[in-house]
C-alpha cells in the first residue's frame, strides 16, 4: 500500500463513487426524452417501474430472481475483463451451460438425491460454458483472433446448436406425440428443482403468513419475499457466495492475482515471468464457465426445461455487461449492480404493461448506461491523474481494491 | 425439387444473389476500415446498420422515395457517428466497450421506434433492378450467364462496388487518405506535423457510420423491402470481422464481402432446395466461417499501430 492511497480524501472517494451513479441517470434522462417524444410521461413511467421492481412481494421476488443469472454472467464477464479480454459471449455460454445441464438433468432422472443431481448439472453447465469460452480465449491467445468478435459469432452458432438439439434429439417426446413440436425439452424431475426460498422458510420453520404475524406495510413484503412462496430460488444465494468466492479469488490467491496484473500491463507480466497466454485462455474459461453457470442455475432453478435458446439467455449476456460495468468489476459492486439492473428488466416489463411502452426501450437505455459509463472512466483518470502529479510518490494498483478496470488496447492491438 | 433446376441454373443463382448480398457488407465494410484506419474500433456497426435500416425503410414507406429513404439512413448513421466519437474518442473510452454500448442502443432504439412507429412487417418496393437496354429488345441483362452476373442489379449494388476503388483512391491518392493512415499508425508523428488527429478520428469514424447507415437501408430498402428487428442478425459485426479478414486494404475487404455472401447465399439454397442438412447447422455456416477467416487472414498484414488506443496530445 502507497502513501498515495492512505491520503485520499472520503471526498474524492466519493466523488468517484458516485461518477457511474451519474452515468446511470444521465442514461435515465435521455431516456425520458425518448419516452416523453412517444408521448409518455417519462415520471410515470419510472415510477410504474420502481414499483414494478422493488414495491411488491412479487416483484421484489422477480427482481432477485433476474439478478441470479446477471450476478454470475457479470462476475465471469468481470474476471475476463480484468484480464483485459472483453468476453462478449455470455449469452451463448449460458445457453450451451443450459442445454449441457438440461441434458445432464433428463439423464439422472429421479434416481439420484436431489442435492447430489443439482450438483452435478451445475458442474455441468459450468463445464459446458468453460468450453465455449475457452476456444475464443484460445484463439485469442495463439492466433490473435479478436475476442470480442469471436465471442459475437459464438454466440449465433450456440443459439442455432440450441435450436437443433430441441428441433431435433432433445425435444419433449411429449410434444412430438401430440404434433406440436415445440422446441423444447421434456421437464425435469421435481427432485432435481433448486429448493425456493419457501422451501427454506418451511424448513427453518417460518411457515406463517405476513399477515399471520401482524406485519404490515413494506415489511410484510419483505417478509413475503423470504417466507412466503415467490419464484425466489437459492440460486440468489449461490450467486452470492459465487460473488464472495470470486472476491477471494481474484484479491487472494496467485492466480487471481495473474490475472489482474496481465490486464493491467501483459508486457510488465511476460517480462516478471508470466504465462500470459495461459492467463488469457484462463480468464476466459472461467468467464465462460460462471456464464455456463448462470444456464444451469436458470434451469434448475426457474426454468426446470430448456426451451428457445434467446429466450433463455434473455439478453443476460449483455445486461451482464452493464451490471459487470457498474459494478466497477468488483464482485461485491457486481452484487448490488446485477440487482439494480435485474429489477430495471422485470420494471421494463410492468411499465411495458401499464404505460403500453415497448419493453425493448429497456435495451437502448442500457446501451445509453454503457456509454455513459465508459465515458465517466475519462473523468476518473484524469482525476487520478491529477492526484498522482500532485503527490510524487507511485502506486502499485494490484494491491488495491478499487483498482479502476484495466484497459484492452494492449492485448487487442 | 433439385431435378427441376439444372445445377447450372442454381450455380448462377448462388452467384447472382451472392453479389446482391455483398451490398450492406461492403457498404459496412469499407466505411469501418476508414475509421480502424484512423485508429478507432468502432464496434457499433451493428446498431448503426439497424437504425439505419429503420429510418430508411421508414422514410421510404411514408414518401415512397427510396432515395430519400438512403438519404435518411445516412443522416442517422452520421449522428450514430457523432455520439461514437464523442464517447470513443473524446472522451477517450474504450472502444471495444463503447462500441457493445452504440450497439445496444442502436438493437433496443430500432425495434422501438420499429414497435411505435410502424406496428406489424410492411413492405415497400425500393429499388428495381436495372438491366442495361441498349435497344428496346436488347438489354444486356439478356446475355446468358454474364447478364444474370454482371447486369441484373439495383443502382445500390453498383454503388457499393464502386466504393472499392474510391476508397483505393481516397486513401493512396488524396492528402486526407494520407492523414487517416497517419493518425491509425502513428498519431503522435501526425500530431507533430500540425496534423489534428482529433479531426481526422471523427471525420472518419463519422464517414464510416455514414455508410454503415446506408448499408442498413441498402439491406432494408434494396434487398428486402421490409424491416423487422434485428433483422441485420450479426452482419455489422461480420463486417467488423472483414476488416480484419481484409487486411485494412479494400481489395481485401471486397474479396472478403464475396466470400461471405456466396457463403450465406449457398446457405439459402440449402434451405431452399431442401437438402438433407439441418437448416439449424446451415445458418450456423457463415459465423463458423467468420472466425476461420479472422484466424487466417486475406494476407497477413499488420492492424493499425495505433488501433483502439485513444489519443491525448502530450500524455502518450
Amino acid at each position: 500500500m502507497s502513501k498515495f492511497r492512505i491520503s485520499r480524501s472520503f471526498w474524492d472517494k466519493l466523488i468517484d463513487a458516485s461518477l457511474p451513479l451519474l452515468a446511470v441517470l444521465g442514461a435515465f434522462a435521455v431516456g425520458a426524452v425518448i419516452l416523453w417524444l412517444q408521448g409518455v410521461n417519462p415520471l410515470e413511467a419510472y415510477k410504474a417501474m420502481i414499483v414494478g421492481a422493488f414495491g411488491s412481494k412479487n416483484g421484489l421476488a422477480d427482481t432477485l430472481v433476474k439478478s441470479v443469472p446477471l450476478m454470475l454472467v457479470a462476475l465471469g464477464i468481470a474476471i475476463a475483463f480484468r484480464a483485459g479480454m472483453i468476453n462478449i459471449g455470455a449469452e451463448g455460454q449460458l445457453i450451451v451451460g443450459a442445454l449441457l445441464a438440461t441434458f445432464v438433468g433428463l439423464q439422472l432422472g429421479d434416481k439420484i438425491p436431489g442435492f447430489a443431481g443439482i450438483i452435478l448439472i451445475l458442474l455441468a453447465g459450468a463445464f459446458m460454458g468453460a468450453v465455449w469460452g475457452a476456444i475464443p480465449g484460445y484463439l485469442k491467445a495463439q492466433l490473435g483472433v479478436n475476442e470480442i468478435l469471436s465471442t459475437i459469432m459464438m454466440n449465433a452458432i450456440a443459439i442455432q446448436v440450441g435450436y437443433y438439439l430441441l428441433r431435433g434429439p432433445m425435444i419433449d417426446p411429449a410434444e412430438v406425440a401430440a404434433g406440436t413440436n415445440i422446441p423444447h425439452s421434456a421437464r425435469l424431475p421435481k427432485n432435481l428443482d433448486m429448493p425456493r426460498f419457501t422451501d427454506l422458510a418451511q424448513s427453518l420453520g417460518f411457515t406463517e403468513k405476513a399477515k399471520d404475524l401482524g406485519l404490515q406495510g413494506y415489511i410484510s413484503e419483505i417478509y413475503g419475499v423470504l417466507a412466503e412462496p415467490t419464484r425466489l430460488h437459492s440460486g440468489f444465494l449461490f450467486a452470492i457466495f459465487m460473488a464472495i468466492l470470486v472476491y477471494i479469488f481474484l484479491w487472494r490467491t496467485t492466480i487471481g492475482y495473474r490475472i489482474r496484473s496481465v490486464g493491467l500491463n501483459p508486457h510488465a507480466s511476460r517480462y516478471a515471468g508470466m504465462n500470459v497466454k495461459g492467463t488469457m485462455v484462463l480468464s476466459m474459461t472461467l468467464s465462460g464457465m460462471f456464464a455456463g453457470l448462470a444456464g444451469a442455475v436458470e434451469i434448475v432453478g426457474l426454468h426446470h426445461r430448456m426451451f428457445e435458446p434467446t429466450a433463455v439467455s434473455a439478453g443476460y449476456g449483455f445486461t451482464g455487461i452493464v451490471a459487470a460495468l457498474f459494478g466497477g468489476l468488483h464482485p461485491l459492486g457486481i452484487i448490488p449492480s446485477s440487482i439494480l439492473f435485474g429489477g430495471l428488466l422485470v420494471g421494463g416489463d410492468k411499465m411495458q404493461r401499464a404505460m403500453q411502452v415497448p419493453q425493448v426501450l429497456i435495451m437502448a437505455i442500457l446501451g445509453l448506461v454503457v456509454l455513459f459509463v465508459v465515458s465517466t472512466d475519462y473523468f476518473v483518470h484524469k482525476r487520478q491523474n491529477r492526484r498522482v502529479s500532485v503527490e510524487t510518490s507511485s502506486s502499485d494498483d494490484l494491491f488495491d481494491d478499487t483498482t479502476p478496470a484495466p484497459t484492452t488496447a494492449e492485448v487487442n492491438a | 425439387m433439385i431435378q427441376e433446376l439444372t445445377i447450372m441454373a442454381i450455380l448462377l443463382g448462388i452467384i447472382h444473389s451472392g453479389i446482391r448480398l455483398a451490398t450492406p457488407y461492403l457498404f459496412a465494410a469499407l466505411g469501418e476500415m476508414f475509421g480502424q484506419r484512423s485508429g478507432v474500433l468502432n464496434l457499433g456497426v451493428e446498431g448503426i446498420m439497424l437504425m439505419g435500416a429503420f429510418f430508411g425503410f421508414y422514410v421510404l414507406f411514408k414518401t415512397g422515395n427510396p432515395w430519400l429513404g438512403m438519404g435518411a439512413a445516412a443522416v442517422v448513421g452520421i449522428l450514430m457517428g457523432l455520439l461514437m466519437s464523442v464517447v470513443s474518442i473524446t472522451l477517450q473510452a474504450e472502444q471495444g466497450i463503447s462500441g457493445i454500448g452504440l450497439y445496444m442502443f442502436g438493437l433496443g432504439m430500432s425495434s422501438l421506434l420499429f414497435k411505435t412507429m410502424l406496428g406489424t412487417v410492411e413492405g415497400a418496393q425500393g429499388f428495381s433492378e436495372l438491366r442495361f437496354c441498349i435497344t428496346d429488345s436488347f438489354c444486356l441483362a439478356d446475355i446468358p450467364i454474364l447478364g444474370d452476373i454482371f447486369f441484373s442489379h439495383s443502382v445500390i449494388t453498383y454503388a457499393a462496388f464502386a466504393l472499392v476503388p474510391i476508397s483505393i483512391w481516397i486513401l493512396n491518392k488524396t492528402t486526407w487518405g494520407l492523414k487517416i493512415r497517419a493518425a491509425g499508425q502513428n498519431p503522435e508523428a501526425a500530431d507533430s506535423l500540425g496534423v489534428s488527429v482529433t479531426a481526422v478520428r471523427y471525420a472518419s469514424v463519422i464517414l464510416g457510420s455514414a455508410l454503415a447507415g446506408i448499408a442498413g437501408a441498402s439491406l432494408s430498402i434494396s434487398l428486402l423491402g421490409i424491416f423487422q428487428e434485428n433483422m441485420t442478425a450479426g452482419m455489422g459485426f461480420i463486417a467488423v470481422a472483414l476488416v480484419y479478414f481484409g487486411g485494412w486494404s479494400p481489395v481485401g475487404i471486397l474479396a472478403g464481402a464475396l466470400l461471405f455472401s456466396i457463403i450465406n447465399a449457398l446457405q439459402l439454397w440449402v434451405q431452399v432446395l431442401n437438402l438433407p442438412i439441418p437448416s439449424d447447422m446451415a445458418v450456423m455456416l457463415p459465423y463458423i466461417i467468420t472466425i476461420i477467416a479472422l484466424a487466417v487472414p486475406f494476407r497477413r498484414a499488420a492492424s493499425p499501430a495505433a488501433l483502439g488506443k485513444p489519443f491525448a496530445r502530450g500524455e502518450n
